[in-house]
């Protein structure tokens, strides 16, 4: 009895929620809160920003709110906050995989559409995931990356953050599992992983003490922004044969970009902050318009980034996968440099 | 008789026994390295710690008086961040300019925190905590949130890291005018021994005609003025100003004068010591990749050889001091 009384109270809350939008959806528009993990990253605030123009062009509004800290707690104050207004929508970037869950199942709870990008909340906690790149996907493209430089053979050398990072690990292990599985990276050979902690004096260091160690070193792979540019400035001021790739930031590594001898690094990858912000705000929109749930195998229209299908995340719960990073060459970074 | 004497010598002095440290340390990685022991990776072990070494003499001065300063990095963040920004944003493109920017941006910092420490009586490690939260956060407010200035922003100031004069590195002859400039100072001016002097007895200092004050202050401003080149150095080392460039580098600054002898209670320490602290600092970051330890480990080795250094130093002290009182007492 309860149960049912439970059950019909909640479907009639979700009739409300759902009806709200609609109802108020051409005179207001949608009302979306967009929760960073802190303030002052610049990274983030590409995104953020893209997604902003994006709703506020199809007529909605977007508020973007930092917590005190980088934390769950000071996030759970914010949506706390967040939750007695009148939002549509919630779409978060997680501080934490699970501290937050009971704070956002209330959300969901209140007729909020609740979304997550950049770093996901657990699959209760949320109805879908925007990814901006798969690990497989980041790891098959450095992977190749390596290939093409190394010229098919040789050493090559990771450089890492620290021995702890999460998503370094992941990229790390996925690319030495794409290596080991395909026959056409035989000849290539790892010789070891080193981390620079992304402190530029440390990544110098292990830079030099890479190319001191293995004097035939063909191509190093920094997947971390500060790494990549540490390592890409040592390798240039001391005219290295070897070459480098990995993740950096466009702006940073505008100075060393090239295929000449003059220029260390070849080409390298980032995703594409921009389209992340966009898609986001698309799914985001998707949801609050009941366009979708997040439930797997529904499609929906990323205004001019096309189609997208809901797919299964590696925790169980549902993601849009954005797509393949961006490559940073010396066509365009000059113009992504601008941006990052 | 004269080959006693020269023994005597050595272990009768804090900063030969260090010396002999670091050339065990040299050939024990030598052994296991021998890339290590190239004019080229010598003169790039002084350029990647450059920044240390530079500040290590600004901890000294503020050791010497018995202070602290957890402070330093973030106003090297402030400073290099100010000038990372002037430049990418066109304001100034002279690399001269720039540096005297970033040391006067340094000053204006120790400035406020001598004041705080010197005319407030504020603990040192309480004071220097407070301004490591504002200059810090100073430093991300200066870069629009987060910005970073890479080598494109940074124009020709990044050359200045890469420019030799007489076949030397520039930023290693900022650390050599440096360690001159203050060897002179801290041993034959008076100001220099003034130092000294409210380090190893305040109240004696005082009593004698000193303003103790303002020697505080002007300790807490030669730091400051150091962070602030140390803010350039380091822009134009790594050709990029990020907001949170050095965070927890206070520590090694730190640790370099610790090694090299400075006394944490004040009055004792050397430039010499600060050098060869830091020496033996920069010697042990450069040496474990090297060596080829696993990364978790590298650390902790670190941390280890840290210790190792300092208690070695310790004890030989120890028995050098009895040695010396013996002497006196026959």
């Amino acid at each position: 009895m309860n149960k049912k009384l439970v059950s019909t109270l909640l479907c009639g809350a979700m009739v409300l929620a759902s009806a709200t939008p609609a109802f108020a959806g051409v005179a207001d528009g949608q009302k979306i809160a967009l929760v960073g993990k802190s303030a002052g990253n610049a990274f983030f605030e590409i995104a953020a920003s893209s997604f902003k123009e994006t709703v506020e062009a199809e007529g909605g509004t977007v508020e973007v709110v930092y917590p005190e800290a980088a934390t769950a707690d000071a996030q759970i104050k914010v949506l706390d906050n967040l939750i007695s207004q009148d939002f549509d929508a919630i779409c978060i970037s997680a501080n934490d995989v699970n501290a937050l869950q009971a704070k956002l199942e209330e959300a969901m709870d209140a007729g909020i559409k609740v979304s997550s990008f950049d770093s996901a909340p657990n699959k209760d906690s949320r109805q879908v995931f925007v990814n901006q790149a798969g690990t497989v996907a980041v790891a098959q493209a450095l992977m190749d990356a390596v290939l093409d430089i190394a010229g098919g053979e040789g050493q090559w050398a990771i450089l890492s953050a620290t021995s702890q990072a999460a998503n370094q690990n992941a990229w790390i292990d996925a690319m030495k599992k794409i290596m080991e599985e395909d026959e056409k990276y035989s000849k290539l050979e790892l010789v070891e992983v080193a981390y620079g902690d992304d402190e530029p004096q440390k990544s110098t260091d292990q830079t030099a003490a890479l190319l001191e160690k293995y004097p035939d070193l063909k191509v190093i792979c920094a997947p971390t922004t500060v790494g990549i540019a540490a390592a890409a400035k040592y390798l240039q001021d001391n005219e290295s044969a070897c070459k480098l790739t990995g993740l950096g930031l466009p702006s940073e590594m505008l100075e060393y970009t090239g295929a000449d001898d003059e220029h260390s690094c070849p080409y390298f990858y980032l995703w594409d902050m921009q389209g992340l912000g966009k898609l986001s705000a698309y799914a985001t929109s998707a949801l609050i318009s009941d366009e979708i749930t997040g439930a797997l195998d529904e499609t929906f229209t990323a205004g001019d980034l096309g189609e997208y299908t809901i797919t299964e995340a590696d925790d169980g719960g549902t993601e849009i996968v954005l797509g393949l990073p961006l490559q940073f060459n010396s066509d365009n970074i000059e113009e992504m440099a601008k941006l990052y | 008789m004269e080959k006693k004497s020269f023994v005597k010598k050595i272990t009768g002095s804090r900063e030969a026994l260090l010396a002999i440290i670091l050339i065990i340390l040299f050939a024990a990685i030598t052994v296991v390295s021998p890339s290590f022991l190239t004019p080229k990776s010598l003169m790039d072990m002084l350029k990647n710690n450059a920044v240390t070494m530079v500040m290590a003499l600004g901890m000294l001065c503020v050791m010497l008086i018995g202070g602290i300063d957890i402070s330093i990095m973030s106003t090297l963040a402030l400073s290099g961040m100010s000038i990372g920004m002037l430049l990418k944003y066109e304001h100034i493109s002279n690399t001269f300019l720039a540096f005297v920017i970033a040391m006067a941006i340094g000053t204006a910092c120790g400035f406020l925190v001598g004041m705080v420490i010197s005319r407030a009586d504020v603990p040192p490690i309480i004071a220097t905590m407070g301004f490591m939260y504002v200059f810090r956060a100073m430093g991300y407010l200066v870069s629009n949130g987060g910005e970073w200035a890479g080598a494109a922003a940074l124009g020709s100031f990044k050359n200045f890291a890469t420019t030799k004069v007489l076949g030397i590195n520039a930023v290693i002859w900022v650390i050599i005018v440096c360690y001159v400039i203050f060897f002179f100072f801290m041993k034959w001016t008076r100001t220099g021994r003034k130092i000294y002097a409210v380090g190893s007895n305040p109240s004696a200092a005082e009593v004698s005609g000193i303003n103790v004050k303002n020697i505080k202050l002007m300790v807490y401003m030669i730091m400051g003025f150091l962070a602030g080149l140390g803010g350039a150095l380091q822009v134009s080392i790594y050709a990029s100003a990020m907001p949170d460039m050095q965070q927890g580098g206070e520590m090694d600054v730190i640790a370099a004068c610790v090694i090299g002898g400075v006394s944490m209670s004040g009055g004792r320490g050397t430039v010499i010591g600060a050098l060869l602290g830091s020496l033996v600092l920069a010697t042990i970051a450069k040496a474990l990749p090297l060596v080829g330890f696993d990364a978790l480990w590298q650390n902790t080795i670190k941390g280890i050889m840290i210790l190792v250094v300092v208690v070695v130093n310790v004890i030989l002290q120890r028995v050098a001091d009895r040695n010396a009182l013996k002497g006196r007492e026959m």
